[in-house]
């Protein structure tokens, strides 16, 4: 089926994606800030959606979701709310901030235009990705090219948990 | 506008596969009103069938043997006073049942009643349902912290904690369910066809497979696949908070659990938001383990003597409905108090037999069977889950931690390397 209004969702999720970033940063409640986040993420997933990835959007929630929920717990258990609320928000760094934010604007901007003008990258069309394989084409790339790298990742990821369990765990 | 109506009739895709906007929106009006009546349905036999199973009668008063109860609940609920409690963070309080309701209602675009009965079907239905459904719990979550109360935090602390735990489990179940889609085993564990070797994830892809290897996942690789079912059905009870896994809302610890401020039009929300998020889970079981829309025996029993017989079964379990619910009616008591509820009872039963004979006309016939099949599944587990809370005790919650992780997550990390040693050799 053909994308329908696919100018409009764009601007309208990706107004979602930074709404909610600037949310998670300016509330003073670190529950209102873990809600946001949540937004920001899900608007994230229906980007990757329109890019014709709908398993790096399924596994985005899924993720998400799941992390966000220990989010919860960490805030509920470790934070001290009344505390968090006198306290100040934000560090007097904002010169430096702004100067690394400009810079990196800069830089998106000379790309852009550099893009269109001499090497064309953005008039080039884009190769039609197949939408309904999707998952299976992830998989044999995984798998396939790069079986190596994922097996180092999976391997990283055991130790993360076994060391988390030691930490956790006095006696085991 | 007219004519891609009425083309639709003769497709054989989803509306969103052949971007029909009508029929789309159509099929999500549907679905949203069968869940309801679902919902109600299901409110009045849970009552009734835990009633009988305790030797009571369960209500008897509103309407014919207590029909018309959960419509007197509805109207109950909805004339009650809405309260907030003090100090509760308003905005996430507000919020947070309408989270578990759009997250349990939102998982229906993938289910497949039919191979063209689904609001649309997704390369990666599976996965969406999972990660949709498990959003619910963020509504459970954010319900009790925001009512800024001790009971239904320590239940929203408990829900948050059961997700966790169990969502691994469950997810490895389906795991091994999706590898089964693309290995196809050899021996006695072959089932006779060769496959692409490439899998899926879509939920009408999987009952295809299931079709394509005339075999039901639950069957395939004996025993595996029925441990990878235990599995789920098991994680799936717990992931919907019900009982004997209902610590959240554990009545005897916490009151009401993580619902307890709550009251009103919120509170039903929460309710309706639990039995559709158990009906998507029971759907999920019986597309990835049961055939999902397919009939019994298809590959076996084909013909169209077989066809036409099966084909009959929707109007006729109709029709033996509506004559049960006429008996019934004979049987009420005779006296003149009873003369209302007789008649309900009669015209209930009309209706009933009315419908079935609506079901033997022949297009509509073969149209609707597919839908008939995957709800006599689906209420099969909606059945186990009332039998469930009638039988069984509930968990204490170490208990609770100690079957999630010591046993449902190595049985199903076993289960799917099983699954996959036998599948590739």
């Amino acid at each position: 089926m053909q994308p329908v209004a696919t100018t409009f969702f764009f601007y309208f999720l990706s107004a979602l994606a930074l709404l909610g970033a600037v949310f998670v940063i300016t509330r003073r409640n670190a529950v209102h800030s873990a809600l946001a986040l949540i937004v920001t993420l899900l608007a994230l997933a229906g980007i990757y959606l329109m890019l014709y990835a709908p398993f790096v959007a399924g596994v985005q929630i899924i993720l998400y979701a799941g992390g966000i929920m220990v989010l919860f717990l960490f805030v509920i258990m470790l934070v001290n709310l009344e505390r968090a609320e006198k306290e100040k928000q934000f560090n007097q760094q904002w010169l430096i901030a702004l100067v690394a934010a400009g810079g990196l604007g800069l830089l998106f901007v000379r790309v852009f235009t550099e893009s269109k003008t001499v090497s064309g990258l953005l008039q080039k069309p884009l190769a039609q990705l197949a939408e309904s394989t999707n998952t299976q084409q992830v998989g044999i790339a995984l798998y396939g090219n790069y079986m190596l790298a994922f097996e180092i990742a999976s391997l990283l990821l055991l130790v993360a948990i076994v060391g988390a369990v030691v930490m956790a765990k006095k006696r085991i | 506008m007219l004519t891609s109506i009425t083309s639709y009739l003769h497709s054989n895709e989803t509306p969103g596969a052949a971007g029909n906007m009508f029929w789309a929106l159509l099929y999500i009006l549907a679905i949203f009103l069968g869940l309801s009546i679902a919902v109600i349905a299901m409110n009045w036999l849970e009552r009734k069938v835990l009633a009988h199973m305790q030797v009571r009668l369960g209500p008897m008063r509103v309407g014919p043997h207590g029909l018309l109860q959960p419509i007197a609940d509805a109207l109950k609920l909805l004339i009650k006073e809405d309260i907030m409690p003090a100090h509760a963070d308003r905005l996430v309080f507000w919020m947070a049942p309408l989270i578990t309701v759009l997250a349990a209602f939102t998982t229906f675009i993938v289910v497949p009643f039919g191979p063209t009965h689904a609001v649309t079907d997704m390369n990666i239905g599976i996965l969406f349902m999972l990660g949709v459904s498990s959003l619910g719990v963020l509504g459970i979550v954010t319900a009790g912290w925001a009512s800024n109360s001790h009971y239904p935090l320590i239940g929203s602390l408990r829900s948050s904690a059961q997700m966790v735990s169990y969502e691994v489990a469950m997810g490895l179940a389906v795991v091994s369910a999706v590898l089964m889609t693309s290995l196809h085993g050899t021996g006695v564990y072959g089932t006779g066809t060769t496959g692409s070797g490439t899998g899926t994830l879509s939920m009408i892809g999987i009952v295809k497979a299931q079709y394509d290897q005339q075999i039901w996942f639950a069957f395939k690789f004996f025993p595996l696949g029925l441990i990878a079912m235990f599995v789920f059905s098991v994680a799936m009870v717990a992931e919907t908070n019900r009982a004997p896994f209902d610590l959240p809302e554990a009545e005897s610890e916490l009151t009401a659990g993580f619902h307890t401020e709550y009251s009103g039009f919120r509170w039903s929300l929460f309710f309706l938001a639990e039995y559709s998020a158990m009906i998507a889970v029971s759907s999920i079981a019986v597309t990835l383990w049961f055939g999902g829309w397919l009939r019994p025996f298809p590959n076996a029993l084909t013909g169209a003597t077989w066809d036409l017989l099966f084909s009959l079964f929707p109007g006729f379990s109709f029709l033996g409905l509506g004559a049960l619910a006429l008996l019934s009616a004979m049987r009420m008591p005779r006296h003149r108090m009873f003369k209302i509820q007789t008649i309900g009872l009669a015209g209930f039963g009309a209706l009933l037999a009315l419908i079935g004979l609506g079901l033997l006309v022949p297009p509509l016939r073969d149209r609707v069977q597919d839908i008939y099949w995957f709800v006599a599944k689906v209420a099969v587990f909606m059945y186990l889950y009332i039998w469930y809370r009638g039988t069984f005790p509930r968990y204490r919650f170490d208990q609770l931690m100690m079957v999630g992780w010591k046993i449902l997550l190595p049985t199903a990390l076993a289960a799917l390397i099983a699954t996959a040693v036998v599948g590739v050799f």
